[in-house]
Order: structure tokens, then sequence, then C-alpha cells
């Protein structure tokens, strides 16, 4: 029920609380894994430092199933394509996670093989810098991005209001 | 960024220890005379370079001689002399290893053409040449007549220009995904 | 694996025969599977197009470069030195063998050699680092087989080494911790000890996935008679290291070949029969408990002892010190002993003399002389602000050394400046991917994921 004015009512936010802790509570990670920062992720998915805890245990290495792109490692101009694709295969709502330096800036490798940062090919919701960054690090961002996808307005009918809104998204 | 070679032009088999005396050198020597241009030693690492036109011929030699007996490619690169202003511009440098006498050498030649660099392939001869001739032909442009499926390996269809090349610059990027504006203040950003 | 519309027109190159084909009873037509860039193994990025005749891999196209970040093109941009970073990416589970061959290659254009304990420093750091490189080649080789257990166990055994090395060098994987003629810091006091403890743990889960996978029906049935290669096949395509011991050829360049001081190391070499993945996963394991022998020995004949820091004179803190000569006051401070910070480890006179070369060209001087004569700032001065540097004799040289997955060389050409005129980099990877086809063909679609596992390639190696 909506109060007339336009803004959110009390029953619609409140679902939108419930639906947005259900979904980021059960977070399906695709991990576009790459390079060095892979290592990482295979640590952080570990016993050591479990990604499980979070909900965000099993990967789903098809885009049809996952909800969160995670871009591990430096995208080259050769790979940009693909990562654009992938990225169109997801259905909403997704997000993305630019893990490590290379995804987010391009790293030090400022060249003429590396993208500088992948937020020139598609939109970002949250960057972990670090070279490679540590496992808490990761788990850090990781709540950081839970802290946002809870403050997301979430509805059963519409999609989620997308984080980003501009026409190359 | 750019800093001129501080030595000046100079050839890199300036340098100390010759071996005369190594089997390989002799043998190559005896059957190539002075297509062998260049040899050295330089920290021990035995090193002829042959001409261009008799190429295929002295890596046959090295392969087929029992003196020789390099049975192994250990590796095939290229490499772009411009800034050390030699001529002919390109090198292209094999590593041959043999497993009979437990020995190291190393095979070098230089393209005729500065503008289209072409050499004959060894891939029939060793067939662990066939990537890294593509290689080659990626980053420098050196074309390898013979070669199965001389395109490019490491760079993108499309991709103009030879990226290891002294006079390319090496943050020109050619993007194959057109990139979006990143706009600066983004609606949902929280921190 | 994604099915994508391939953009090139490759295709039409191949001699792939996709016409109809027509027996008494059915007609068939062999089918192209784009097994593309982005795919669950998690070894890196590859795309590989299979033409298959139901389940059968009739032929296969390889494409590689999606990694390619321009090392070669980079290290020629940056001083010698700076060039260690790039090169902890390039096997990027093994960092600190890259990082050693890489300094030995300079230390052979300038025709110097480290001290004695920084050689076993480097050999048992490299041991650790190629145990921890078969770890996860075996986790994830497994894992892709479905095998989830194995993959969290030596995960759990490799943090343990992680640990260890972020001790050492400050980093768990990217470490830069080589330098020219040295390495940046001696072992922490006690490390040796830990270590040891460590590798207990390691053989211990290694033990226990050897319970669960080696003999194995299912494993077995996997990996025997999978991926077979012959030993004069993979002579001819430039295979080194595990794979080519797999064939059956001795071939290990710390016997061969012996560099630093693996002559006075006793270890064996294995070696398998078949070629198949089956005896590849057998020689990493054997490897591992082989590296384990290595580093016991080298901890027990390391020269030196641990590093006693002189603490009878008047120590000083690093900050102190630096006030100290920030003012001027330099007149005693060669007299004194200094504490660095432990981000400095290795940087003060006792630790240095151990651990690097004296030679002035390419070692930094200790910080009491940094910050304490002139000639020792001007020396600092000159190996760090751009355009000097560590200036190397023109020459071309090419070193190996035995990397987990071959041999790793560099051809290093060097003009006399001090940057690198030319580096190229010899990945093991790039030889065993382009003999990759031959050993999938003849198998089913299953099969090109258990040999892709074994073959372990790294792609920050491969495209470089």
């Amino acid at each position: 029920m909506a109060v007339s004015g336009g803004g959110p009512g009390f029953f619609t936010s409140r679902l939108s609380d419930g639906i947005a802790w259900a979904r980021k509570w059960s977070l399906f990670p695709y991990p576009f894994v790459t390079a060095c920062c892979g290592m990482e992720y295979m640590s952080v998915s570990s016993a050591h430092y479990d990604l499980d805890r979070f909900g965000a245990a099993w990967p789903r290495f098809t885009p049809r199933q996952a909800d969160m792109l995670l871009v591990v490692g430096t995208i080259s101009h050769k790979m940009a394509p693909v990562l654009r694709m992938v990225y169109e295969q997801m259905c909403d709502p997704k997000w993305v996670v630019a893990f490590g330096v290379c995804t987010c800036t391009g790293g030090f490798y400022d060249n003429y093989a590396t993208v500088q940062g992948i937020d020139r090919i598609i939109p970002v919701d949250c960057y972990i810098p670090g070279c490679p960054p540590r496992p808490e690090t990761v788990l850090d961002a990781l709540m950081k991005l839970q802290a946002k996808i809870q403050k997301q307005r979430h509805g059963l009918t519409g999609p989620v209001r997308p984080a980003h809104t501009d026409s190359n998204a | 960024m750019d800093s001129p070679a501080r030595s000046g032009p100079h050839t890199l088999t300036a340098m100390p220890e010759p071996t005369h005396d190594d089997p390989t050198i002799a043998r190559l020597r005896a059957e190539f005379g002075d297509a062998v241009l260049e040899t050295h030693a330089h920290r021990g690492d035995v090193t002829a370079v042959i001409r261009a036109d008799r190429y295929r011929d002295a890596v046959r030699l090295l392969r087929d001689d029992p003196e020789c007996d390099y049975d192994f490619l250990t590796d095939l690169a290229g490499w772009d002399r411009l800034k050390l202003r030699q001529t002919p511009r390109f090198e292209v440098v094999l590593h041959l290893y043999s497993l009979s006498r437990n020995a190291r050498f190393r095979l070098k030649t230089r393209p005729e053409d500065n503008a289209e660099p072409v050499l004959d392939s060894i891939v029939d001869i060793y067939p662990a040449a066939n990537w890294p001739e593509r290689e080659v032909y990626d980053m420098f442009g050196i074309r390898f007549t013979g070669h199965p499926n001389l395109k490019r390996i490491l760079m993108y269809e499309g991709f103009e220009g030879h990226p290891l090349r002294k006079d390319y610059p090496f943050n020109k990027r050619q993007p194959r995904v057109v990139e979006r504006e990143i706009p600066d203040d983004r609606p949902g950003m929280i921190f | 694996m994604t099915v994508m519309d391939i953009p090139h027109s490759d295709i039409a190159d191949w001699a792939v025969d996709t016409t109809l084909r027509s027996d008494t009873t059915l007609s068939t037509r062999a089918m192209l599977l784009n097994m593309g860039p982005s795919h669950p193994a998690m070894h890196g990025v590859i795309r590989i197009v299979l033409a298959l005749d139901g389940e059968r891999v009739e032929d296969a196209d390889i494409e590689i470069g999606y990694l390619h970040r321009a090392f070669e093109k980079e290290s020629e941009t940056v001083g010698w030195g700076q060039v260690f970073p790039y090169t902890d990416r390039l096997n990027y589970v093994s960092p600190i063998i890259n990082n050693v061959c890489y300094a030995m290659g300079v230390e052979k254009l300038l025709d110097i050699h480290p001290t004695e304990r920084c050689e076993y420093i480097r050999v048992i750091s490299s041991e650790v680092s190629r145990i921890t490189d078969h770890l996860t080649c075996v986790a994830a080789s497994a894992m892709e087989l479905g095998a989830m257990t194995p993959f969290i166990y030596l995960m759990k055994a490799r943090e343990y080494l992680y640990e260890l090395i972020e001790e050492l060098t400050g980093a768990r994987l990217t470490i830069s911790y080589v330098r020219i003629g040295g390495v940046k810091a001696d072992f922490p006091p006690g490390w040796l000890e830990r270590l040891d403890k460590a590798l207990d743990l390691v053989l211990r889960e290694m033990e226990d996935v050897d319970v669960l996978l080696t003999r194995n029906r299912i494993f077995i049935d996997r990996l025997k008679d999978v991926g077979v290669i012959s030993k004069e096949d993979a002579w001819s395509l430039g295979f080194t290291g595990p794979l080519l011991r797999s064939t059956g050829m001795p071939r290990d360049l710390r016997k061969d070949e012996p560099y630093s001081i693996y002559d006075r190391l006793d270890f064996d070499v294995p070696v398998g029969t078949v070629g198949d993945n089956y005896d590849r996963y057998l020689v990493r394991m054997e490897e591992m408990r082989q590296s384990v022998r290595m580093i016991r020995q080298a901890s027990r004949q390391i020269p030196g002892g641990p590093v006693q820091v002189d603490m009878s004179g008047r120590p000083l803190t690093g900050a102190q010190m630096v006030d100290a000569a920030k003012m001027g006051m330099t007149a005693d401070l060669l007299l004194r002993t200094v504490r660095p910070d432990p981000t400095l480890d290795g940087a003060d006179k006792k630790s240095a003399q151990a651990i690097r070369t004296a030679d002035r060209r390419v070692s930094l001087p200790p910080k009491e002389d940094t910050y304490g004569n002139i000639e020792g700032l001007m020396n600092h001065f000159m190996l760090i602000m751009e355009g000097e540097g560590i200036k190397t004799p023109p020459g071309e040289i090419y070193i190996a050394n035995e990397a987990p997955n071959g041999e790793l060389g560099f051809y290093m050409v060097s003009d006399g400046s001090g940057r690198a005129y030319r580096v190229r980099c010899r990945p093991p990877c790039f030889y065993l991917m382009q003999g990759m086809d031959r050993m999938i063909i003849g198998d089913m679609i299953a099969d090109v994921i258990a040999t892709f596992g074994t073959v372990n390639m790294i792609a920050g190696e491969l495209d470089r």
C-alpha cells in the first residue's frame, strides 16, 4: 500500500527490507577468474576464510543462474567483449564486484593490452583494491555490498531499482 | 622516458671470450663459411649469427649432425634492434639444447628487409617452433614462410601494429568494446 | 561451458570435414563446441574450440592471449630492479621461483654472485613456492573432477605455507622478495622451526588426500590412460617439467644443470611411465615430498645461523637514527647498531652482510651507511633515482631454472643503460599448451577437463 505522495509505504518498505535480507544472504557469485586474484578467491572460499558464512559459497558458473558477477583479475582488451557479454547475459537483480586493483583501475598494467578498470565496460557496485586483496578485505567488501543491497529498494512485482542508472548499463 | 642508448652504437658481439674451439662453431664454420657472421660466448653462452638465407640449412645441420645433435628447441624469440641503431633491424634468436651432450647453443639470424621482414619457418624441423613463430609474427611482424597457421596468438584480430616493436608506444590501447562514460555521482552509493 | 557465437572466420580455415556424412543408417556431422574463455576451471582464461563427433574430440583449436598483460614491454620501461613485481605475476602460484630466475639472469649479466646464505634462503623459499604450486594444481584438478574435499584440505595446507611466506616477505601471493644480488630480508627468528612444523601439517593433509584420491576407483578411471602423450612427442614439442617427466624422461634442471646450491642437496626426481594424467598427478605428489626433503636438508646446512642483532652497543631504533641523521648528528652513527622497523627487515648492516652481495653496483647500502655517511647516501641515490639504477654491461644471456611447470627461462639483452633492452620470458606452459591438442584429440569432452587440470596451465605465465 503506497502512501499518496509517492514515497514508500510501511508495508512496501518492510517487504523491501525482507527481500533485501534474503537476497544479501544468498548471493550466487559468478567468479569471472582470470589472474592472480583467483588464488585469493580460492583462499577466501576455502575453510580458513570462509565465504560460506555469508551464504555466498556456491559459485554458479553460468550467468543465467548467478546474481553477483565477481570479476577477479586483470581484464585485457581481448577479454573485454567476453566480460560485456557475460554481464549482459545475467538477469536482474545483479551486482558487480571489481576484485583486485587491476579491475578497479587497471593496476600497474598501464599498457596497450589492459583495460584500465572494468567500470569502463560495465557498471560496478563494489571495488576491492589490493594486489591481490587479502581475504579479510574481500570479506569486508562483501559486507559492504550486503549493506548496499539492504539499502536498495526491492519489490515483488518490479525489478529492483538498479544502483547505477545510465544508458550504457 | 626514452633515454638514448648510453654507449652509442655498438655490436653486442664486441664482448670478451670468443670460443673458436667449440665443436658446434667449428662445424658451422666448416659448413657455411662466411655465412656465419658473428660468434661469441658471453658469460658462457655459445652463440653464432647466421645469414638469413642459410638459416634453415643451419638449423637442419644443428639437429642432424652427430657432433651437434641439438634435439630440443628451448625457445624461439625475436627482438628489435632499432634503438641500438643496428641493421638489419630484427633478429630472431633460437635456443637449442642437446640431450646427449648436455650442451646449449644459441643461433641468431636477421631477416634482411626491415620493412617487411621474412624468414623461413622451421616448424617441420622442430615442431616446438609452431607457437613461438606465431608469437614473433604477432609481436614483431616477421613473417615465416611455410608456417601452417601464421596468425596472431596473443593479440586479437583487428589489432593494428606489432606491439613489441620499439616504435610502438607502450600504452597505445586499441579498445574492442566501446567504453562507457563513468558518471561522477551514482545513486545508490553509500560509501 | 558457454556456447558462444564465434566471431571470427577461423572456422572456415580449418581442415575439419563438417559436411554431412552418411553410413548405412545414420548421417552425422561434426559439432563445434566452444569452451569459452570464461569457464569453470579455475586455472585461467583460455579458449578451446572443439570439433566433436558425439562426445569424442576430433579436432581442437586452442586460443590464448586473454591475459596478455605486456610483461615484456613493461620491463623495457622500468629499471632492472623494478621488474620484480611483474615477474611475481607470471606464474602467480609460485612467485618466488620467477623472482629467483630473473635475479639469476641479471646477476649473470653482471657476473656477480649472491652470498651463500642467500642462496640457501632462495632455495628454501623456492621449494616452499613449488609446494604451493603443486598443492594448487592437485586441488584444482581434483575439484574439477568433482572431488571437493581434497580441494578444501589442500587449501588448508596451502594456508599454513602462506602464513609463513607472509611472515618472511610481507605478502601472501605477490611477494617481490628477491633482489638483484640478494633477497629482501633474512628469515625471521624461529621461522625455520615454524616451517618444519608447518611442513609436518602439510604432509599430513597430503596423506589425507592421498588416501582419498590415489586408489579411488573413480579418480583412476577419470585419469588413467587419458591425455596420453609419448616421450618422443613431448620432447619434440618442447615439453619440460612434470609433464615431460611423466612420459618417462628424467629431465630436471636441478639435477642436469644444477644451479645455486642444488648440487649439495640429495633428492630424487620422480618419473612416470605412461604419460597420462594419472602419472602427472603422482609425479606432482611425489615432487612435493621431495621438496619437503630438500627444505629440511637445506635448513640443516644453511650457514650463518640466525641473524644476531648486536644489542651490546647502544642500539637505536630506526626512527631515532633517522632523526639524528637529519639533524646532522652523524658523527657516531657508524658506531651504533640500529634496530630498524620490521618492514625494513634486512636493511641493517648485520643482516645485509648475510643476505646480499656487497657489490655496490647492485645492492642498496644498509641503513647505517645510508644515513651515516655521504658515500652510502650517494650509493643509495644512484641505485634508486630515475635515469640511474643498476647498470649492466652490454650483452645478452639466457638463464633457466626449474619452475614447477617446467623450464622457466629468461633471455635478456642489455644495452648498457639502467633498463632492460629486451626481456623475453620462456614460459613452460606455452610449450605445454602447444601440445595440448595432441593430448585431447581422441578423448571425450569430459577428459578435456581432466587433462587441462593436470597440465597446470597458468595464464599469467602463458600469456605474460
